[in-house]
């Protein structure tokens, strides 16, 4: 899927060609495998005070086990957009496919992460790792061997019995990240998953999501206004700006996988950083 | 609030095995000693100002009377703390499943709620004397009016707490296509837990006061009757035993509840 090349750009007019090319190559197998395909979405919301345009003729095709993360600033319809792929609000026009079916309640196969964690306090961390699979009734002796796997797999064995009030919100949000995953959905929703995390443990958290994501594939749905932490997590960024809500530019990030912490220092890396910025409109 | 604090960081720091809001005997030395000297005092104050007995008794004359009377004054006691225990049950197993048909039928909710919240301004105690008037001067009336003073509490707690599920829980809990059983047993109800122990603490003290209430209007036995008979006669002493039982009763009550609290909702205690 041409994951693994580097391609040096001269300029940012180049880079732009690169990427499109990237984009119809990487179009033509793809079709097939589109995972999320988004048509004309719209969504108003009515208040009290008024009519708020959250989304405005969102078009938007997501490929099976691709990376997509969704920057903007606040109020563009980021969580809109994310909460419309997860059935939780119905858009007002405009239609969502997921696997070539149309979106009309929330699916099993998706699994959802919050800026916070939301942990249960009366749950054992293992029991909050459980709690999907418990509501799915899936069988729970499976389900405890594959919470035990996901715990060890973000550092987290050793913790199973305690509660979530003794964790630090690194690893709440860890344990939250199992909890998303417990049930095997092959499509992960975030929605700025590591925004209220100091900058240290949100790195750590993002190598550790991409490690899960390269060990069982899955669709991602990244959502954040970190715009280093996009380009460094995604395939592809997608900018969004505010009032109204709608998608203004797509950007192919063609940066060599496994991706590491030290390619912020890459020169295609601040390009790509530029231009995001230059899209949505602030630096 | 802030001594907890203090004795909180010294416990984390020396032994982090000792559980925190530990009861301890250092903390409580110091209003002990101040009840003590009151209570001096107050002897005092009774011989050398030659209070009368019937007026004011000394606490050695209060004491007096618990040795004298304490079959009578056990006797009593038994009766209100039957007549609070039973109309503060009452109140729970009326009060939480109420609190939960409002909060999942909003039909319910609009009619019920703004009524419940109206009857609870109404004082409970200006009822008594109907009860007495309708079903006489038995033990009901009285849990009765426990049940009254209880209600409202626990109704409005329990609704607030069902009502308190953070929205991003609704979310995953609805991504999920969780179902009403579900989301009430693994997540409403759990929720509500802590919020209905504030509203049951509330209650219990209110109960005591409720059942004393319910006495006073009509009586032949409780505490509150004992109260009233032997001030009537001068046996102030009596009295004021009486009205000791009571505050024990109802510190150790609430402190039951307490406990009660601690096991039920471990993780909302300490916060
Ligand atoms: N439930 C709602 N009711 C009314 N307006 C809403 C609601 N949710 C979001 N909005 C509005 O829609 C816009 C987009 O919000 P949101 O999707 O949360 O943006 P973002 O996640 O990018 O910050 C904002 O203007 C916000 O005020
Ligand atoms: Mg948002």
């Amino acid at each position: 899927m041409g994951k693994s090349q580097t391609v040096s750009f001269s300029s940012r007019e180049s880079l732009m060609e690169e990427s499109n090319k990237f984009l119809q190559e990487r179009k033509r197998p793809e079709r097939p495998t589109d995972k999320v395909v988004i048509e004309k979405l719209h969504k108003t919301y009515l208040t009290s005070s008024g009519r708020t345009v959250a989304l405005q003729d969102v078009n938007l095709t997501i490929g099976k086990d691709e990376f997509v993360a969704l920057v903007g600033p606040s109020g563009c319809g980021k969580s809109t957009l994310l909460r419309a792929i997860s059935a939780l609000i119905k858009p007002s026009k405009g239609k969502i496919l997921i696997d070539g079916t149309p979106v009309s309640s929330p699916s099993n196969q998706v699994g959802i992460v919050f800026q916070q964690a939301v942990l249960l306090p009366w749950r054992t961390v293992l029991d909050n790792v459980l709690l999907p699979a418990e509501i799915l009734r899936l069988n729970l002796v499976k389900a405890r061997a594959r919470a035990r796997d996901l715990l060890n797999m973000v550092g987290l064995s050793g913790f199973e019995a305690r509660y979530p009030g003794e964790l630090s919100g690194g690893m709440q949000q860890r344990a939250a990240i199992c909890r998303a995953l417990i049930h095997n959905p092959s499509m992960l929703l975030m929605d700025e998953p590591f925004a209220a995390l100091d900058a240290l443990t949100r790195e750590e958290l993002g190598l550790e999501l991409l490690r899960i994501w390269a060990a069982e594939k899955k669709t991602i749905v990244f959502v954040t206004h970190n715009i280093s932490e996009a380009i460094l997590l995604a395939d592809r960024v997608v900018a969004m700006s505010p009032r109204p809500g709608r998608i203004s530019e797509i950007i192919s990030v063609d940066l060599p996988r496994p991706r590491a912490l030290d390619m912020e220092f890459l020169p295609e890396f601040k390009s790509y950083s530029d231009r995001v910025r230059a899209v949505i409109g602030h630096s | 609030m802030t001594e907890q604090t203090i004795s909180q960081i010294d416990t984390d720091i020396e032994d982090e095995v000792i559980p925190e809001g530990r009861w301890s005997i250092k903390d409580s030395i110091a209003p002990l000693l101040t009840f003590a000297v009151l209570l001096l005092i107050w002897e005092g104050c009774a011989i050398y100002l030659a209070i009368p007995t019937w007026l004011l008794p000394a606490p050695s004359e209060i004491a007096k009377a618990f040795i004298e009377w304490h079959g009578e004054l056990w006797r009593h006691t038994l009766v209100t703390l039957w007549e609070t225990l039973a109309g503060f049950a009452l109140a729970i197993a009326l009060a939480i499943p109420l609190a939960v048909l409002v909060v999942y039928s909003p039909f319910l909710r609009k009619c019920i709620y703004p009524l419940l919240l109206g009857l609870q301004s109404v004082p409970k105690v200006a009822i008594a004397p109907l009860l007495a008037l309708w079903i006489g001067f038995g033990v009901l009336p009285k849990i009765l009016v426990v049940f009254l003073v209880c209600f409202f509490p626990i109704v409005v707690a329990t609704a607030t707490g069902l009502s308190s599920v953070q929205p991003a829980v609704m979310d995953l809990i609805r991504s999920l296509s969780a179902n009403q059983l579900q989301t009430f047993v693994k997540i409403r109800f759990p929720t509500a837990m802590p919020h209905i122990f504030v509203g049951l603490k509330i209650a219990i003290t209110f109960a005591v006061i409720g059942a004393v209430i319910g006495e006073f209007v009509g009586a032949e036995s409780g505490l509150g009757y004992l109260i009233l008979a032997s001030s009537s006669q001068a046996r102030t002493p009596v009295a004021f035993a009486a009205l000791v039982v009571l505050t024990i009763m109802s510190i150790v009550l609430y402190y039951a509840m307490e406990f009660i609290e601690k096991l039920a909702v471990p993780w909302a205690v300490g916060e």
